[in-house]
C-alpha cells in the first residue's frame, strides 16, 4: 500500500527547473532511497513533501489525502517528519530540550495552565522528560542529554536530529543525508538504527543519500533523479546496473559499488 | 581567590553567616546612616549575593522576601530620605517587570522589539483616562474618574489590553524579520505616542500634549495609595507574580518554543509549532506585563503625558535585558536594577555632587556636561562594550539541567508512546 504518492510533482525557481513532473509512490513500511548527483533536485523534493516550498504543480498526497498547500507544522502534525541536510538543531538548547521540542503538539499545557504550574502540566513535563530522554537511548545520545546542542560532535547532531524527529511521533520520516560527514563506523551505526526504526516503530522512511554503499544495502526501492527529473527507479540491482544511472553519475558511484 | 570561593561553595553554613552578616551589616547602616545611598544600595545588593549562595530556591525566596518586604523598607523608614528610597526601589520594581517583558519577546523568542514602552503607554493611559475626569469627555455612560478601588480591577484591564494590542501589532508586523523587524516595532512606538498626543481632537480622549492630571489614588479598605512606600508593595506583589510566571513559561512547552523559533524557524516549523500564533503569544504575554506595570505608574504618578513614554524609554528597557543577559530571568532583574539605579541615584548623586563642587568653586563643570545628562551616552557605551566583550550579558542565560536518576526511572509506562517497550524486542535484520 502506498503512504506517500507524488504525482507530476514540478518547481520551478524562476528558469530553473528543479523538480520536473516527478511521480513516484513510497509503500507503506518500506525504506525508499532517493538518489541522484549533486544539484540534482533531492532536496528541493523533500522541502515541497513537507511544505517548506509550494509545489508549482503537481500533487503530493499522505495516506490518499493531498497535502499540498499545509504550512510545514501541518505537515508534521500529519505525520511527516524530516531532518536536515544543512543541520537545523536549536543550537543553544541542551539535547534534551531539542528532543521535547520534537513533542510540541503531543504536550497540552497552556498558557494558563503552566504559569499556574497545575499538577496536570508538571506531570505531562516530567512524563516528556522521560519520554525524551528514551528517545536519547534509543538513538545513543544519552550520555549527551545535558548539553548544547552546538557542543555535540558532528554524527552526534545528527542523530540528535533523527531523534528529534522521531518525537513528533511521524508515520514517515524524511532523512536528507543523514550520514554526510560520518566516519565508517558511525555509518555503520546509522545503517544499523535506520533498519531498527522501521522496524520498531512502524515507520515509513524516505532517505536521501549519496553513501552508495549505505544506499544499496538499506533500500528496498530507489528513485534517481537527475537535473530535476526521475531518470530510474526500482530495486538495488536495477539500479546498480542502470545504464542511465550509470551515465549521471560518470560511470563512477553506483557502478563500481556495485561489484 | 579560587580557591577559598569554592571552599565557600560547598560550605552551607559559612555561606549563610556571610550573607547573614551582610544583611545585618547593611541593615544597620542603612538603619543609622539614614542618608547613605551607598547604605541603602548595599543592602539591596544582598540579594545578588542570596543568588549566587548554594541554598535550595525556597530558602532564597523566603530570604529575599524578607529583606524585601521587612528589612529594607523598615531600615529607610527611620529618616526624610524614606519616600525617596522607597520611590527608587518601586521603580526599579517598575522596569524589572517591564525588562522581563521585553525578554520574552527579544529574549526568548528573539525578535528585537524597539518600541517596546508603548505597551506601558498603554497601560497608563487606560487607567489615566478612565481615572480622572477625562473619560467623562467621551463616554456615553458612567461617571469618572472612577473610584481608587477600580485600580485593583485596571491592573489586569491594563493586562489585557496591552496583551491585545499585543497581537494586534504582531498581526502585521510579524511578517518582516529581524532587522525590518526593529524598525517597524520602533514605529509603532512612536506612532502610539504620537497618537496620545494628538488624540484630543476631534473627541478629547487622552488630553493631548497636556497630559492627564491628578490620577485617582488606589484605595484598599479605605485607605488611598498615595507614597511610594505604599505602591512599593503594590509593585513587589505584581513583579513576584511576574517572575514566577516568567521562570514557569521559560522551562515550559510554551518557553521552549519561542527558544526553537530563536534559534531556528524552519527547524522550529518542522517540529510541529505554529509560528505565528508562537510569536504572537510573546508579544502579548510581554506586553502584558508592561500594561500591568503601566497602571500602577499613572496611579504612582498621578499624572500622565506622552513625554514618559518616548524611544529612549524602549531604549533603555533594551539596554537592561543586554546588559543583565538576553534570555536570562535573573540577568534581566539586574540589568534593569543597576540601569535603573544609575539612571535615578547614580546619576543625580553624581551631577548634585559635581555641582556642590562648583558651587564651592573647587573645579568648574559646564552644565551641559553633567552627568545626569549623558544617559544617553552612557547607554550607547554600554551596549557597544557588551556587544563587543560580553555579548551573553552579566549573568547570561542558563539552560535547565536535568537529573539522570529522574530521567531513568522508568516505572511509568508512557501513554501512547512505546519507544522502550518494543526497543526490547528482538528484531532480526536479514541482510
Ligand atoms: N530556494 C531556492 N531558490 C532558487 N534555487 C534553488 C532553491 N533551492 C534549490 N535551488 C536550486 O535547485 C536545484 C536543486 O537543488 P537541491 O538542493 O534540491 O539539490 P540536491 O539534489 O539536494 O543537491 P545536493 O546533493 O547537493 O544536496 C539546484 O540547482 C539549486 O541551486
Ligand atoms: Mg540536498
Amino acid at each position: 500500500m502506498s503512504i506517500l504518492t507524488v504525482k507530476n510533482l514540478t518547481k520551478q525557481f524562476g528558469g530553473l527547473v528543479a523538480n520536473s513532473n516527478i511521480n513516484m509512490e513510497v509503500q507503506k513500511g518500506s525504506i525508499t532511497a532517493v538518489i541522484g548527483p549533486n544539484g540534482a533536485g533531492k532536496t528541493t523534493f523533500f522541502n515541497m513533501v513537507t511544505g517548506v516550498y509550494q509545489p508549482t504543480s503537481g500533487e503530493i498526497l499522505l495516506n490518499n489525502e493531498s497535502i499540498v498547500g499545509l504550512k510545514p507544522h501541518q505537515v508534521t502534525k500529519k505525520g511527516i517528519a524530516r531532518t536536515f541536510q544543512n543541520i537545523r538543531l536549536f543550537g543553544a538548547i541542551t539535547v534534551l530540550e531539542n528532543v521535547m521540542i520534537g513533542m510540541h503538539n503531543h504536550l497540552h499545557g497552556g498558557l494558563f495552565s503552566t504559569i499556574l504550574n497545575l499538577p496536570r502540566v508538571r506531570k505531562e513535563e516530567k512524563e516528556a522528560r522521560k519520554e525524551a530522554y528514551r528517545l536519547l537511548e534509543y538513538v545513543g545520545l544519552e550520555s549527551f542529554f545535558n548539553e548544547e546542542a552546538r557542543n555535540l560532535p558532528y554524527g552526534a547532531q545528527r542523530k540528535l536530529e533523527i531523534a528529534r524527529a522521531l518525537a513528533t511521533k511521524p508515520k514517515v520520516l524524511l532523512l536528507d543525508e543523514p550520514a554526510a560527514g560520518m566516519n565508517p563506523k558511525e555509518t555503520s551505526e546509522l545503517t544499523k538504527l535506520i533498519y531498527n526504526m522501521r522496524a520498531e516503530l512502524d515507520l515509513t522512511i524516505v532517505l536521501i543519500e549519496h553513501d552508495m554503499k549505505l544506499v544499496m544495502e538499506i533500500s528496498e526501492h530507489i528513485v534517481v533523479l537527475d537535473h530535476g527529473e526521475k531518470i530510474a527507479e526500482g530495486t538495488p540491482d536495477e539500479i546498480r546496473n542502470n545504464e542511465k544511472v550509470i551515465e549521471a553519475y560518470l560511470g563512477k558511484g553506483a557502478a563500481t559499488t556495485a561489484s | 581567590m579560587k580557591n577559598w570561593l569554592s571552599t565557600i561553595q560547598q560550605n552551607k553554613r559559612l555561606q549563610a553567616i556571610i550573607i547573614g552578616l551582610y544583611i545585618v551589616v547593611t541593615f544597620l547602616s542603612l538603619y543609622l546612616a539614614q542618608k547613605s545611598v551607598v547604605a541603602f544600595l548595599l543592602l539591596l545588593s544582598s540579594l545578588l549575593l542570596l543568588y549566587f549562595t548554594t541554598f535550595s530556591n525556597r530558602v532564597k525566596w523566603l530570604i529575599g522576601g524578607f529583606v524585601l518586604v521587612v528589612l529594607l523598607p523598615f531600615a529607610a523608614s527611620q529618616g526624610e530620605a524614606y519616600q525617596s528610597y522607597m520611590e527608587v526601589a518601586t521603580l526599579v520594581g517598575i522596569y524589572i517587570a517591564m525588562a522581563l517583558g521585553l525578554n520574552i519577546v527579544v529574549g526568548l523568542a528573539g525578535l528585537l522589539d524597539l518600541g517596546f514602552v508603548a505597551f506601558f503607554a498603554l497601560g497608563a493611559y487606560t487607567y489615566g483616562i478612565f481615572a480622572t475626569s477625562q473619560a467623562n469627555n467621551f463616554m456615553p455612560f458612567g461617571q469618572y474618574p472612577l473610584s481608587g478601588e477600580s485600580f485593583w480591577v485596571f491592573i489586569f484591564i491594563g493586562c489585557l489590553v496591552a496583551a491585545l494590542f499585543g497581537v494586534l501589532l504582531g498581526i502585521p508586523v510579524l511578517r518582516v524579520k529581524g532587522d525590518y523587524l526593529a524598525i517597524v516595532t520602533l514605529g509603532f512606538g512612536e506612532i502610539i505616542r504620537i497618537i496620545f498626543n494628538n488624540l484630543d481632537k476631534p473627541v478629547n480622549i487622552t488630553n493631548g500634549a497636556m497630559g492627564l492630571a491628578s490620577v485617582q489614588p488606589p484605595r484598599l479598605f479605605g485607605i488611598d495609595f498615595m507614597y511610594p512606600s505604599q505602591f512599593y508593595y503594590i509593585v513587589l506583589v505584581i513583579l513576584i507574580a511576574v517572575i514566577f510566571a516568567v521562570r514557569r513559561l521559560e522551562f515550559s512547552k510554551i518557553g521552549r518554543a519561542w527558544k526553537a523559533v530563536r534559534e531556528n524557524e524552519i527547524a522550529a516549523q518542522a517540529m510541529g509549532i505554529h509560528l505565528v500564533r508562537t510569536k504572537l503569544m510573546a508579544f502579548a504575554v510581554g506586553a502584558s506585563f508592561s500594561g500591568m506595570m503601566g497602571v500602577v505608574f499613572a496611579a504612582k504618578q498621578t499624572f500622565v503625558d506622552p513625554t514618559s513614554f518616548t524611544l529612549l524609554e524602549s531604549i533603555t528597557i533594551l539596554v537592561m535585558v543586554i546588559l543583565g543577559g538576553m534570555g536570562s530571568v535573573p540577568g534581566v532583574i539586574l540589568g534593569a536594577a543597576l540601569v535603573t539605579i544609575l539612571n535615578l541615584q547614580v546619576l543625580t548623586e553624581l551631577t548634585n555632587w559635581l555641582n556642590q563642587l562648583s558651587l564651592n568653586g573647587v573645579i568648574n563643570v559646564p552644565d551641559a556636561l553633567s552627568p545626569a545628562k549623558m544617559q544617553r551616552f552612557i547607554f550607547g557605551i554600554i551596549l557597544i562594550f557588551f556587544a563587543l566583550y560580553r555579548p551573553q550579558g552579566l549573568l547570561p542565560a542558563k539552560n535547565p539541567a536535568f537529573d539522570e536518576d529522574e530521567l531513568k526511572n522508568t516505572e511509568g509506562n508512557l501513554v501512547n508512546t512505546s519507544v522502550q517497550k518494543e526497543a526490547t524486542q528482538h528484531v532480526h535484520l536479514d541482510r
